[in-house]
């Protein structure tokens, strides 16, 4: 992919995850956030978290599935909006929902189990973010960046059973998340396994090859 | 505006908004509009004025909640699971000609016609405190009668102990009882209950408007029940049968969620939900949450009913 299509990508990436915000504060401004607007500023900010996490732990399945290596230079800018949406929706959590109220909100992180989810979602980004620069690539080493950067499917799981918990019963959009996770693990997963069977299998032959026998 | 500010609506300006039609003119209006082809066909009579007299001593002293707050962020799930559902689809209800059906362990079994029955009780306006068990909260001023005067007609045989509600079951109207992709759904038809003493009580009002008008649907036209010491779920919508039972009635939600939502569902800020704390609520138009009182603030009036029972335990 050319330079000029990979900026052109990334400006639609930029344009496209600052629409939800901007939509926010348009209706902020309208005061058309309907009769409950923290409960609908919060939860619409949850679910663009949510998609836009989503979205960045797509694009490795995505290279896997196309063979294409253009989706990886998206996964980060990815990763750090989505980052900046939990960080907008805990926020309003404090500000908003909450106004300051530290001991009730310490209370509900410890005592509400969808909202120790969602703390677990959150800090486990933390380090992801500040992680994410090509100085902090070449420091930790390519390997235990990659490792690292596994919490962002952490992200994703407490994310999910965050919403699974907090969803009331009759709803359903919920599991379309859920299935959208489970269908990008399965493909990491896949992945994982192909490659060690690959693995295993050069390093029979290699073995067989060192033993001077013939392979067949 | 992020924070809406607190209406400054007053008493006098509720009574502004009806327009005092007799009842008889209007009930000519609603026959006409039944003549009419078409959706104009559904005489859906929502909107229209109804006279009431203010009940002050039972009334709060709070302004009321925006109308239009009132009547756009709802909960009814048979129109659909989000809060603006039941304002889009509420069309789809024809809430005349509706009968009830009063039956059970009752001397005097009956079905009345809704507008009988706002004929035959004197039609009252009382402004509730409306708590919903999501953690929110309204002001409302309810037009109706007490469920007892209607009760006391039909006369309760000495074994009632409970009153069942039903809420009409027709797909057709009410979008949200059709079969749904996860399977999902409430047991339709929605039923509440209550014990006979808290069906007395004089707080608990069959409710046929708001605002000075008759009930939208989207606020369960055209007769639901008002109790407003339980958390909203209970104060059961659109209903078609209200019956007397001797065993407690099997309720919609506790069905669903028995953990959840138990039968008596008292507002108590002290029993929290498995899955959040009651301990505080929005009201609907403020900012910073408030408290949430015992009974949703009607504890000198309805707590000798719950003497000597753990409230953790029934709750
Ligand atoms: C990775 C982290 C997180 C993700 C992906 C996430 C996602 C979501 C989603 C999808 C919703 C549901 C929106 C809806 O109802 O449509 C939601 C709601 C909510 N989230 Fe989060 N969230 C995260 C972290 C947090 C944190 C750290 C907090 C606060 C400590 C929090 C507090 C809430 C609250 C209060 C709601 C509204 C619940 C309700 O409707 O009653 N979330 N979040």
């Amino acid at each position: 992919m050319s330079r000029r299509a990979r900026i052109a990508l990334k400006a639609m990436i930029w344009g496209g995850c600052l629409v939800p915000l901007a939509t926010l504060v348009y209706w902020f401004v309208r005061d058309d956030l309907t009769a409950n607007p923290i409960s609908f500023v919060t939860t619409t900010l949850g679910d663009w978290t949510l998609r836009i996490l989503l979205a960045s732990l797509a694009m490795t399945p995505l290279r896997l599935v196309l063979g294409v290596a253009w989706p990886i230079t998206l996964r980060r800018l990815l990763g750090l909006f989505a980052f900046f949406y939990v960080c907008v929706h805990f926020s309003v959590w404090i500000v908003l929902d909450f106004f300051f109220d530290w001991p009730r909100m310490w209370a509900d992180i410890l005592k509400r189990p969808y909202i120790t989810m969602g703390m677990l979602g959150l800090l486990s980004l933390v380090p992801l973010a500040a992680t994410s620069t090509a100085g902090m690539i070449k420091r930790l080493g390519a390997r235990r960046w990659r490792r690292l950067h596994r919490l962002a499917y952490v992200a994703g799981v407490a994310g999910c059973v965050h919403f699974l918990w907090l969803a009331k019963v009759g709803r359903t959009d919920q599991y379309w998340y859920v299935a959208t996770l489970v269908l990008l693990l399965g493909i990491r997963l896949g992945d994982a396994a192909l490659r060690a069977v690959r693995r295993r299998r050069a390093r029979r032959a290699a073995a067989v090859a060192t033993a001077g026998i013939r392979v067949p | 505006m992020l924070i809406r500010r607190a209406p400054r609506f007053t008493s006098n300006e509720i009574t502004d908004r009806k327009v005092y039609l007799s009842r008889r003119e209007w009930m000519i209006g609603a026959a006409a509009l039944t003549l009419l082809p078409g959706e104009c066909g559904a005489a859906t009579p929502q909107g229209e004025p109804l006279g009431a007299t203010r009940n002050d001593g039972l009334s709060l002293k709070e302004p009321p909640t925006k109308f239009e707050a009132a009547t756009t962020y709802n909960n009814f799930y048979e129109f659909g699971v989000n809060k603006d559902d039941p304002a889009r689809l509420a069309h789809t209800l024809k809430p005349r000609p509706w009968t009830v059906q009063v039956d059970g362990l009752v001397h005097k079994p009956k079905t009345f016609d809704v507008d009988e029955l706002s004929r035959l009780f004197p039609l009252e306006e009382r402004v509730y405190a409306l708590r919903c068990v999501e953690g929110w909260s309204m002001v409302i001023p309810w037009i109706g009668f007490p469920l007892a005067s209607l009760l006391k007609r039909v006369e309760p045989t000495g074994q009632a102990k409970y009153v069942e509600f039903t809420t009409l079951l027709d797909p057709k109207q009410f979008p949200g009882q059709r079969a749904s992709l996860f399977g999902f759904a409430l047991d339709w038809p929605y039923t509440e209950g209550l014990r006979l003493d808290e069906a007395l009580h004089p707080l608990t009002l069959l409710t046929v408007g708001m605002y000075g008008q008759v009930l939208s649907n989207q606020n369960g036209a055209p007769i639901r029940v008002v109790v407003p010491w339980k958390y909203g779920f209970k104060s059961a919508k659109s209903i078609v049968r209200i019956r007397l039972t001797s065993n407690e009635p099997p309720t919609a939600w506790n069905k669903a969620a028995p953990r959840e939502y138990g039968f008596y569902s008292n507002v108590n800020p002290a029993v929290d939900h498995p899955r959040w704390s009651q301990a505080t609520e929005r009201r609907i138009g403020e900012f910073r949450r408030r408290s949430t009182l015992p009974f949703n603030g009607y504890g000198d009036q309805v707590r000798h009913l719950y003497a000597g029972m753990d409230l953790k335990k029934y709750y």
